[in-house]
């Protein structure tokens, strides 16, 4: 799958990089969907015998192909959900030193991103690479209710059901884009759904 | 001189207005006749007397009732204040600054009794008279930052700063121009200014920071920031845009004058003692556009802005929908005669409205 470039944005707007091996007793790699297909790229035995990965498949079927480059642990997990705890487990007593790795959807990587830097980690110490869906995670600026995998333009609002268009401006705390009522001067308004980046 | 404090809303009703006094000490924004952003920042030490720029925090007609639309805002979203866990000592350091400035600056309004760290603050105008101990919180109703927010004008932001930059960790935000505290706390100076437009390009946002990571405890500075908002209404918020924007298309030709309101925003920045934080008020005022117009050279030279500003800002501040519409208002107290340089009216000497 050809990676995609995201246009040039505000400065609020994470950029995501390429992952690298870095040197390092401790390396922990989570990523979800077509993420693992970033870790694919930098494994090697080495490496893996030092690595924690958590992979979340989101409907893909790369895990087979993860657990196979037989790291020193590997958890598979239904959802993120579901894994949070876990990740936060392993966050908390990361050693200084330790290196994460996060691939795959911006939700999944902003939202570790927000727990890692909870645990201390300074959010430029972690290395990111996008793969697979564009899609964002949105909270609505009106209810605070977040939308998970918003892959189009205008959208609903799965909490309080306003039309909200997607801006650029993020919040790494909320790991969230900021989502705005779309037809509060004229409702009922609502132009047609375009996803996004087209 | 006493200060008389109107009973007025900033909602529903909007009742609010303004005094012939609060008209000729609006802090008019434009210097000339064409505005564009630069880091128009100036020592904050004082002006002319009865400016708004004599104290440090102005108190004038509508604090009373400013204060109650606070309160209101508050309590249906407590999101509006917040303070991350290390700002609490920034938080004391606020409290400090404004009791002290405001019962040095108005002792007939407030008052304030230390001895040692037993404290005793008198607020006239509020009705409060609160015993409690400096740095223990147990011993206020809120935080020190609420606390002290809930009677103070204008909203604050409080930065820490670090890395040689200024995160917004705390604030209590309830008389925005459009932007979300919720959003944006724990944001770094350059991400919370992202959605500008132009600013970024011509390097403002890089030297302005320069000059606020150096402001000196006692050496507090200021700028003026300006928007339009239809009805004066205090809480234009993301949050409640559903709710507002609605308003925005309420205007006509015949209602423009009363409705329209220019914001200006007086955003004053001090160093804290303690906490090393800078404090940043941002103190909204608003006009109608028909008490600006009774000051000519305002008049005139409120047109030739608006008219010429350039798209992008226009909508940015959000009003470019309505612009053809205030200009077909304002050109009419537009002349074509010469202004003077400066914010300041000059009733006495600049010409009244040629008619023809
Ligand atoms: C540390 C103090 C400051 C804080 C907390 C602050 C905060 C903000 C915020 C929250 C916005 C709204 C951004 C949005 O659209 O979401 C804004 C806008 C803006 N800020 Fe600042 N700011 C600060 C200092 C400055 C300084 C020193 C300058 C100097 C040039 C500046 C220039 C601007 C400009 C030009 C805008 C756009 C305003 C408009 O067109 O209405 N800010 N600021």
């Amino acid at each position: 799958m050809p990676k995609f470039e995201f246009p040039t944005s505000i400065l609020s707007r994470p950029v995501y990089g390429v992952l690298e091996a870095r040197a390092g007793h401790q390396h922990l790699m989570i990523a979800d969907a077509e993420g693992a297909e970033a870790i694919l790229d930098i494994a090697t035995p080495d490496l893996m015998a030092k690595t924690h990965i958590i992979y979340i498949p989101k409907g893909t079927d790369f895990a087979d192909e993860l657990r196979a480059l037989n790291p020193a642990q590997f958890y598979q997990g239904p959802s993120y959900a579901a894994s949070v705890s876990r990740i936060q487990r392993v966050l908390q007593d990361a050693a200084m030193g330790l290196q994460l790795y996060l691939a795959g959807t911006e939700g999944l990587m902003g939202q570790v991103q927000s727990e890692a830097m909870k645990a201390g980690i300074p959010h430029t110490a972690i290395q990111t690479e996008h793969r697979g869906s564009t899609a964002r995670r949105m909270q609505c600026v009106h209810c605070k209710g977040i939308t998970e995998d918003v892959a189009t333009d205008p959208f609903q609002c799965s909490h309080c059901n306003l039309n909200l268009f997607v801006r650029d401006h993020y919040s790494r705390r909320i790991a969230a884009y900021q989502a705005v009522c779309i037809d509060a001067e004229d409702p009922g308004y609502v132009p047609a759904q375009k996803g996004l980046y087209e | 001189m006493t200060l008389q404090f109107n009973d007025e809303t900033f909602r529903d009703d909007y009742s609010f207005h303004n005094s012939e006094r609060a008209i000729k000490r609006f802090p008019f924004p434009f210097d000339k006749d064409s505005y564009m952003y630069a880091v128009n920042m100036e020592q904050h030490r004082g002006g002319p007397s009865d400016s708004i720029y004599e104290k440090r925090f102005d108190v004038d007609e509508h604090y009373v009732s400013e204060m109650r639309d606070r309160a209101m805002v508050l309590a249906d979203d407590p999101l509006r204040c917040q303070s991350l866990p290390h700002m609490t000592l920034a938080g004391w350091d606020l409290l400090e600054l404004i009791m002290v400035s405001k019962s040095e600056d108005y002792p007939d309004l407030f008052e304030l009794h230390r001895d040692g760290d037993k404290w005793h603050w008198v607020n006239k105008p509020l009705g409060i008279d609160d015993h409690f101990t400096f740095m223990d919180g147990t011993t206020l109703p809120y935080g020190p930052m609420e606390y002290i927010t809930r009677q103070t004008q204008g909203d604050f932001c409080v930065l820490d700063q670090r890395d040689d930059n200024l995160w917004m960790d705390a604030g209590t935000i309830t008389t925005q121009a459009d932007w979300s505290l919720d959003f944006d706390i724990g944001m770094n100076f350059f991400e919370w200014h992202a959605p500008v437009p132009l600013a970024h390009e011509k390097g403002i946002f890089v030297r302005a920071l320069k000059f606020l990571l150096n402001i000196q405890q006692g050496a507090p500075a200021r700028r003026l920031n300006w928007t339009m908002t239809v009805n004066p209404l205090l809480d234009t918020s993301p949050e409640n845009y559903h709710k507002w924007g609605i308003q925005k298309t309420s205007l006509t030709p015949e209602n423009i004058g009363a409705k329209q309101h220019l914001r200006v925003e007086l955003q004053t920045f001090f160093r804290l003692p303690r906490s090393n934080a800078l404090v940043f008020p941002i103190r909204c005022y608003l006009c109608a556009f028909q008490d600006l117009m009774t000051v000519p050279k305002w008049g005139r030279r409120l047109h030739r802005v608006i008219r010429d500003l350039p798209e992008e800002l226009a909508t940015y501040k959000g009003f470019i929908d309505n612009r053809p519409m205030m200009l077909d208002y304002l050109s009419k107290f537009d002349d074509g005669l010469p202004t003077s340089n400066g914010i300041w009216p000059e009733i006495d000497s600049e010409p009244p409205l040629k008619s023809d």
